[in-house]
């Protein structure tokens, strides 16, 4: 089978290993009473929705009773029924395998038959590690690839692809030879069993540890095929969609190749795909992604279908070098041409006509006066002579100079500044960090973005200023003509205040050896300092003051080491309960407190007042407060618990080189507007909003991603298709006013089939990854997940009654666009903050879910999906990655060398066997903690594809080194997404199982 | 027996005490028919090189409501060592320490020539001088420079152990640090906030909060270390201050075209007079304030920043338009009360060509015994060396200040104080010797007096209670002590009595006696006190009237004529100089405001109640000396009739020092003789003056404005606005002639000052 084969579905058709070799599992001591637990509520069975079960009470009656031990057999007899009513699939491809098939179904054996429908997720019954699988007899598909060794050998069963659906593997010694398992209790949910070994921890989902079991036995008794016929199928892992395939294949066949933007709703390669994008009118994907390029053309439409329309917009995405960077249009000092009813920009969707003389415009239909300064005549084809020669009438995306009415008071903008303030109480002292931090302003200073050369002699004279703080604010005169800085403290933290302007924002080269002269003195001043208690709010006051003064916008980078619990606005306390974890009240966690933080919040913004907090916390620091500000103003948030400077020290320089070196907008207003039938109805990011339409952003980099939802107002026609247009008013760098435009012209449709074709997953799961980030500030977790499962079990059902063609129902059919939707799915439902587990800490949950808040596609996709490269056998002559496997522990191997990465974390694996020449020569031994530089090959290529990822990133990781069954691993595992989540969560092919299970109850 | 004069003379010298009246009369009914109250003018400090102070503590009186110190004129019984108290009648036992008495050994304060004694006491550690620099830096960079360099000479005058601190201000209030190394540090407040004391002393750092030991760190012990941080011994620091001053800059915010700058000096002033309050309270300091203009933002403020807005005038506060003369007012009259009952004084040194707010903020001064200088500009001389001469020793090499004095008063029976005029604030001490009838501070017989210099003088006034009908018996003396307790330079507690006695007499049967004990100069100043005291309060023309009436009832008292016929009218010798006096004093500027600022006003008001007698009555009736070629320099009158071409004039109204060089001498001067060998003399004449103002200048503080003009010059006006207009353009005499110069005014010259006066006096309807 091709990849098409991207089912979903296998998990549930996969040949189970034989039960009787497991049984051992089962007879685990701990196993026994909860499985009977969860074994023993029949009720589960009863309840099925009709249509998938029939009577399983029924069937079970027919089904000769597995030999296994008797807890099974609710299952047993559950699994009986499945093949009674004849859900199961046959496992082959029923659509015709060519490569883009747009839908891809795998028979399977599955019977998703899961009596528990209704009760959504948390019952998934993940099979536990090492537990041993009760298959059906003719089934040999691994459905959980934990790790248990004893499964092993149903693991490499199940490799041997699924095309052959050959006898399945009889030798195991299973209780049920022959195909048709009487007792399919094969299927066997390995979730009961395996709940005792985790139940431990927690339940899949976070969810109730215990309680969901009811409906658990039921949940996955599908028996894999025993019924249908020619179970022969088994289905490994492999046979379900993996992502990393896809990526592959995205990259063989776009990768590498120019896109040109000039079709409507054309939908672009994968994120992870490299490509280049010549712009024809539309902008690039790195601007503007859209969970679909095919817009239904009636608000019904899409109420049926569910999938989001949304797009995300990163409107300062960086360009690689060989692609143009956006032209800078001037329309003179009337400002750009816009149209005068919806005020939407001149851009390739204006039509001209009566010779040129008027033009109509693409969104509002408005027909308007062309500007004398502007006429041109048209030629035959209706089009304007100069039309390339136009980069707002030829191109998706150019930016325009602003004119003065888009100043602040009519007042020509000064150029943005900068300021570090440095939290110099006790913790930071101690731990070195000030010391550390002085030391590498020095050279940071340097790579500040720079004015290109030509505005050099426009620039004024200021661009960074210095501030410490612990319980009052020491600001610092470092004007050049000083020949020592002065030290302004400033106590009334009630109102703040800027004690002094001139002197305190310098331009850094003139100022460099009073700066230098600070610098050196800082960490000496406080060095004997016993303070240990800070304050914050009034900090970032104090920014938004020093900006307000100087009439300027900026960033304030704040290193901050603790819970500001000074007496003094913002003042905060430990308000972390593990109490509140899994109720109704968990959202208060991720609640900022209210008040003064707010109100800092608007200020911020209304001055372009961008905020980066760096936080060095030893303790719970309330980051869901602290961060509010940051996150509201384009800032971004690092957080580096219990830093050391010898451990930490580079990772975090290495993310404050970065930051600061980002390039970036300051001082931004972003309104996006569309056609008419639809409109921006909902935003997500680091922004601030006003009123219901304009994106306030006290800054935006070029990581920060603006998700907008879009709502119908009408239908829409299919032959003028829909546009929209992105238009960011900000200040450059250097203190100019620009408008950047992104334009985007999507298809529409009457038919669903069309919308599925041009999905994209990647952006539909950064829309929910952040409307869910989002949802669980006002809804109980519980609520969230189960909403989500719903939502994908709707778009995939959609999908199947209405464009799939007819096949069993038993079936999982994925449209291809979105074959691997539920792996991410699952995964962001396994991320911390979607997690009710008390092992978490509050902060790293609200960390998480603030900074995907503003995360672009790619984030999220490597958020969700880490790339797991193998090292161990790379070609170490090659320039190349290695190609990444898929996030599943049964990938990893014991004499093997795996990185992960997600994008925050960096992980190097080694394999308990791993060949000491390998160390040796990464290593140089017996140090594990760090990459040494070595001088050999392999150390140096392992080193540069390390450095290689971290470049990309927009956040540098620490690399962190486990090796394979030590307690570190732990981390590393909760990354491997397909396997059952460390604190709870279904494993990959469960998810799909339950999916499949929902779907197939919207369907009846 | 010595004439009055020379009695009035040696008691100045000795006691430093100047009464209207030398003579008493004995009753309340008489006491008021005199019309000018009993009182006296009393120099504290006055310099007595002749007068080592004893080191010993006085002798007081055991009664507990009078306490008065065992003076010369106690009667003592000194074979039973016993001593009667002469204000209440105590009999009181010598202390152990006194038991070698007898009437050949007498210990000082039982000398008659030590009616003014001086003693040390010495409680607790001595405390050291504090001064606490408060400096606007919204000043022009030159103005800025000089005033810089002013205060760093000013540290070598300190004494080496004093304390000194520094606040800039600007649009914010900069406390600086002076302890630390490297880095200069300071404290900022912002320049619009009102704060609390405690809010200060917090934000300074200087409240010891609670969880500092929380670390588990040792505390570090911090009090004194911590008020050090900004109050530190001159030789400790003074290296760093003139660095620090040296490095200090105008203050850097921008100031937009059409505004003036903000200046915070509400909060500059709240701040310092937080700090000292907070760490040395009841200990002498001198906050010295320095501006170059208005305060324009926060509390106090005096202005807003809009040019377009000027500053108040008199007409505008006279027309109830000066938005924020009450509030400001208030807060710096709040700041002062605070500043007093600590017993530190504030400065201020306005220099600015435009007003600076001293009408606010003199309470400042005024109430603390504070210094006021007024000025065009920090770079000029008037101010450079009036500020130097704050420093200036006496004979004995400690500064001629003197801080936390409280001026205390007994009086005998007969008499009860009703108030003070001058720099001091009320104690509200309630004794038996106070009356209910308030002239001036009144309500208590104590006074603080935040700071004293050896000029310092007060108008105290009394009032006679003995009735009519209870006569004293003849020869009776009443006694009146004051008691002054200070803090010296030289950081020694002192405490000076002075105790004098004036005989009682029948108004009735010794009317002559009470007329010749008249001492008109001490009852001009005296009067003229009440009437510039009453002018803070009450409208210009009621005061006038005030005066005139007072005047009127003095001549028809003492005056003698026939009813209804000017011509007639006569004053003894003892009051004829008393009306010129009131005429002149109707002129100044201190109850004038006429081309007047506000702000001068105020100066002007701020220096005339404190200042000796001999300067109030420069003040009052300026002098006018004359030289040429016809004699010596001789004084002459001022009038405009001693405005002659062949003479130079100098004048001096205590705040100028006008040479004025006549007609033909200016001519001659253009025309340089001075400079031919042959023209000697003229050079000489022209040079004597200026030796004569040199002199003047060198003893004068604050140093008067000097101006050498001549006639025509525009600068002529300061002369003739002062002279009596007896020649006006359109008088009767006889003009152009060499009579002298005729004045260009509508004002009353003396002589027609003089015909209404007697026409009045004599009028039988008043």
């Amino acid at each position: 089978m091709s990849q098409q084969g991207y089912v979903a579905a296998p998990p549930y058709s996969q040949a189970q290993p034989g039960m009787g070799g497991y049984q051992g599992g089962f007879g685990t001591g701990p196993a026994q009473p909860l499985y009977g637990h969860y074994g023993g509520p029949p009720q589960a069975f009863t309840t099925p929705p009709a249509g998938m079960l029939k009577s399983p009470a029924s069937s079970a009656a027919g089904m000769p009773p597995p030999p296994v031990s008797s807890q099974y057999s609710p299952n047993v007899q559950q699994n009986g029924a499945h093949p009674q009513s004849g859900y199961e699939y046959v496992m082959k491809v029923l659509k015709d395998s060519q490569c883009l098939s747009d839908n891809i179904t795998i028979p399977t054996e599955c019977c998703c038959v899961l009596s528990v429908a209704h009760q959504p997720f948390q019952t998934p019954p993940p099979p536990a590690m090492g537990q041993p699988q009760m298959l059906p007899g003719s089934q040999s598909l691994n459905m959980s690839p934990q790790m248990s060794s004893s499964q092993s050998p149903q693991a490499s069963m199940s490799m041997t692809s699924p095309q052959m659906p050959g006898p399945p593997m009889a030798g195991v010694g299973r209780p049920f030879p022959g195909p048709p398992p009487p007792g399919p209790g094969g299927f066997q949910q390995p979730g009961p069993p395996g709940y005792p070994q985790q139940a431990g921890k927690s339940d899949p989902f976070g969810g109730h540890m215990a309680g969901p079991q009811p409906g658990m036995p039921g949940a996955f008794p599908g028996a894999p095929g025993s019924l249908a016929g020619p179970p022969q199928k088994k289905l490994d892992p492999d046979s379900i969609p993996s992502i990393t395939q896809v990526i592959e294949d995205d990259q063989a066949k776009q990768g590498g190749q120019v896109l040109t933007t000039n079709i409507r709703g054309q939908v672009p390669p994968l994120v992870t795909t490299d490509f280049t994008v010549q712009d024809q009118g539309n902008a690039s994907p790195r601007f503007i992604r859209c969970t679909t390029y095919c817009l239904p053309c009636t608000a019904d439409l899409g109420k049926q279908c569910q999938v989001p329309l949304a797009s995300i917009i990163k409107p300062f995405a960086s360009l690689p070098k060989n692609e143009t960077p956006l032209y800078v249009v001037s329309h003179g000092d009337t400002g750009p041409i816009r149209c005068n009813r919806c005020k939407a920009y001149m851009c390739p969707y204006m039509r001209f006509i009566d010779g040129g003389r008027r033009y109509q415009c693409g969104f509002c239909s408005c027909v308007n006066e062309v500007p004398v300064f502007y006429f041109q005549h048209l030629d035959h084809m209706g089009r304007r002579v100069d039309l390339y020669e136009r980069p707002e009438l030829s191109l998706g995306s150019y930016e325009f100079v602003a004119t003065l009415d888009y100043c602040k008071n009519n007042k020509p903008p000064n150029p943005p500044a900068y300021i570090f303030m440095i939290d110099v109480s006790y913790n930071n002292i101690k731990s070195g960090l000030v010391k550390l931090i002085c030391e590498e302003l020095k050279t940071l200073l340097e790579k500040l973005p720079r004015y290109t050369q030509e505005d050099a002699r426009q620039c004024s004279t200021r661009s960074v200023g210095f501030v410490t703080y612990n319980k009052v604010l020491h600001f610092y005169n470092v004007k050049s003509a000083l020949a020592q800085p002065q030290m302004m403290v400033v106590s009334d933290t009630a109102e703040m205040f800027v004690p002094l302007l001139d002197g305190f924002l310098v331009n850094y080269q003139d100022s460099r050896a009073v700066i230098y002269n600070l610098l050196d003195q800082i960490p000496d001043m406080f060095a004997d300092t016993n303070e240990s208690e800070t304050i914050f709010a009034p900090v970032i006051q104090a920014g938004v003051e020093a900006f307000k003064a100087a009439e300027c916008s900026g960033k304030l980078f704040i290193f901050h080491s603790s819970m500001p619990t000074a007496e003094a606005p913002g003042k905060l306390k430990n308000r972390d309960d593990k109490k509140l974890v899994n109720t109704e009240k968990e959202k208060i966690l991720f609640q900022p407190q209210k008040g003064v933080y707010e109100q800092l919040s608007k200020d911020c913004v209304a001055q372009g007042c961008c905020v980066d907090l760096f936080l060095f916390p030893s303790q719970y620091v309330d980051l869901a407060t602290m961060a509010d500000v940051p996150s509201h103003t384009g800032g971004s948030i690092y957080k580096y618990s219990n830093f050391q400077v010898e451990t930490d020290g580079e990772h975090f320089l290495r993310d404050l080189r970065k930051d600061v070196q980002k390039s970036i907008g300051f001082d931004a207003v972003m309104r996006v507007r569309t056609s008419t039938g639809f409109r921006a109805t909902d935003f997500f990011g680091a922004i601030h909003m006003n009123n219901t339409t304009d994106i306030e952003m006290a800054a935006v980099d070029c990581d920060k991603a603006v998700t907008v939802e879009f709502k119908h107002d009408d239908t829409l026609n299919e032959e003028n298709g829909a546009f929209l247009q992105c238009a960011l008013l900000y200040t450059t760098i250097n203190g100019q006013r620009r408008l950047r435009i992104h334009n985007l012209s999507l298809n529409c449709s009457s038919q669903l089939l069309e919308l599925y074709k041009s999905c994209e997953t990647d952006s539909l799961i950064n829309f929910f990854a952040k409307s869910a980030y989002r949802a669980i500030l006002n809804q109980p977790l519980k609520n969230v997940r189960e909403i989500l499962v719903n939502q994908t079990a709707h778009m995939l059902a959609c999908y199947r009654k209405n464009c799939a063609s007819p096949s069993a129902a038993s079936q999982l059919i994925l449209p291809d666009a979105m074959k691997v939707f539920p792996v991410y799915m699952n995964s962001l439902m396994k991320t911390a903050p979607m997690l009710g587990s008390t092992e978490l800490s509050t902060d790293d949950r609200a960390h998480q879910r603030l900074s995907v808040m503003a995360m672009g596609v790619e984030d999220t996709q490597l958020l969700l999906y880490p790339r797991l490269l193998p090292l161990h056998n790379m070609d170490v002559s090659s320039d190349i990655l290695p190609a990444p496997v898929r996030c599943s522990e049964e990938r990893l191997t014991d004499c093997g060398m795996f990185l992960l990465e997600n994008g925050h974390s960096m992980f190097l694996w080694l394999g308990q066997a791993i060949p000491p020449d390998l160390i040796q020569s990464i290593f140089n031994v017996p140090s594990l903690c760090a990459l040494p530089e070595l001088d050999n090959v392999l150390s140096k290529k392992v080193r540069s594809i390390i450095s290689g990822l971290l470049d990309k990133r927009p956040n540098s990781m620490k690399l962190q080194i486990v090796r394979q069954k030590d307690k570190p691993e732990m981390l590393f595992r909760q990354f491997l997404v397909e396997d059952k989540g460390l604190y709870s969560g279904a494993s990959y092919m469960d998810f799909l199982c339950y999916v499949h299970r929902e779907i197939r109850q919207l369907l009846t | 027996m010595a004439t009055y004069q020379e009695f009035i003379q040696q008691n100045e010298d000795r006691d430093g005490v100047r009464f209207s009246w030398n003579f008493w009369p004995s009753s309340r009914l008489e006491a008021t028919r005199l019309v000018v109250p009993v009182s006296c003018l009393f120099t504290p400090l006055k310099e007595r090189p002749d007068l080592p102070p004893v080191q010993y503590e006085p002798v007081l009186c055991s009664r507990a409501n009078c306490k008065a110190v065992l003076n010369p004129l106690c009667q003592v019984d000194f074979r039973a060592k016993i001593w009667a108290c002469n204000f209440c009648f105590q009999r009181n036992p010598f202390p152990p320490s006194y038991a070698g008495i007898s009437e050949v050994n007498q210990p000082a304060e039982l000398m008659p020539q030590f009616s003014t004694i001086e003693y040390i006491v010495q409680h607790g550690p001595p405390t050291p001088l504090i001064f606490l620099y408060v400096v606007d830096t919204c000043l022009e960079e030159e103005d800025l420079q000089a005033l810089k360099e002013s205060l760093q000479m000013s540290l070598s005058l300190l004494p080496p152990n004093a304390l000194v601190g520094l606040i800039t201000f600007g649009r914010m209030v900069q406390v600086h640090e002076l302890s630390c190394e490297g880095i200069a540090k300071s404290y900022v407040f912002r320049g619009t906030k009102d704060l609390s004391s405690k809010q200060i002393q917090e934000m300074l750092g200087l409240t010891n909060s609670a969880p500092l030991g929380q670390q588990g760190r040792p505390l570090v012990p911090q009090d004194a270390a911590a008020f050090c941080r900004f109050l530190q011994p001159v030789h400790r620091v003074d290296m760093n201050l003139t660095d620090l001053l040296g490095e200090l800059q105008r203050d850097p915010w921008p100031v937009p075209q059409g505004k003036r700058p903000l200046r915070s000096t509400g909060v500059a002033l709240s701040v310092a007079v937080g700090l000292l309050e907070g760490s040395f309270p009841n200990t002498g300091a001198r906050v010295m304030l320095f501006i170059g203009g208005p305060p324009t933002q926060g509390p106090g403020m005096v202005v807003g920043d809009e040019l377009k807005t000027p500053i108040r005038s008199w007409h505008d506060i006279q027309k109830d338009n000066a938005r924020h003369l009450k509030k400001a007012t208030k807060y710096y009259e709040a700041l002062a009360n605070r500043s007093a009952v600590n017993g530190h004084s504030i400065d201020i040194y306005a220099c600015a060509l435009d007003q600076s707010g001293l009408l606010e903020m003199k309470c400042l001064s005024t109430l603390t015994g504070g210094h006021i200088v007024m000025g065009d500009s920090f770079n000029t001389s008037l101010f450079k060396q009036t500020f130097q001469r704050v420093f200036s020793k006496d004979y004995n090499g400690d500064f001629r200040m003197a801080f936390g004095g409280v001026l205390e008063v007994k009086t005998s029976r007969e008499l009860k104080v009703c108030g003070a005029i001058g720099p001091c604030v009320s104690l509200n001490s309630k004794g038996s010797c106070v009356s209910e009838n308030e002239m001036g501070v009144g309500g208590t017989n104590q006074w603080k007096v935040c700071s004293l210099t050896p000029s310092t003088t007060l108008g105290i006034y009394f009032e006679v209670v003995n009735q009519h009908n209870a006569p004293i018996p003849q020869g009776g003396r009443g006694a009146v002590q004051f008691v002054t307790q200070y803090q010296h330079s030289n950081t020694q507690r002192r405490i000076r009595v002075t105790t004098i006695a004036r005989n009682w007499a029948d108004a009735q049967t010794q009317i002559q006696h009470i007329e010749s004990s008249f001492d008109q100069e001490a009852a001009a100043v005296l009067m003229a006190r009440l009437g510039v005291f009453r002018a803070e309060s009450e409208e210009g023309p009621d005061v006038l009237r005030w005066l005139d009436r007072q005047l009127i009832r003095l001549c028809q008292k003492f005056g003698q004529f026939n009813k209804d016929d000017p011509a007639s009218f006569r004053l003894s010798e003892s009051l004829s100089l008393y009306p010129q006096f009131m005429f002149h004093l109707r002129r100044s500027p201190f109850l004038q405001v006429f081309n007047n600022s506000p702000d001068e006003s105020s100066y002007y008001r701020h220096h005339f109640v404190r200042q000796d007698l001999t300067q109030s009555l420069i003040m009052i009736q300026p002098i006018l000396y004359s030289y040429s070629f016809h004699g010596p320099p001789e004084p002459v009158l001022l009038d405009s009739s001693s405005i002659l071409p062949d003479r130079i004039l100098l004048m001096d109204t205590f705040f100028q020092l006008v040479i004025y060089h006549g007609e033909t001498i200016s001519q001659w001067r253009k025309a340089g003789y001075q400079k031919m060998a042959e023209y000697e003399n003229f050079k000489q004449l022209l040079q004597a003056p200026l030796d004569d103002a040199q002199e003047l200048l060198h003893a004068r503080f604050p140093m008067p404005r000097y101006i050498d003009t001549e006639h025509g010059g525009s600068q002529a006006r300061f002369l003739l606005s002062k002279v009596n207009p007896s020649q006006t353009h359109n008088s009767l005499y006889t003009w152009g002639q060499e009579t002298g110069s005729p004045i260009l005014t509508d004002d009353v010259s003396l002589q027609v000052f003089m015909d209404h006066l007697k026409k009045l006096a004599v009028s039988s309807s008043t």
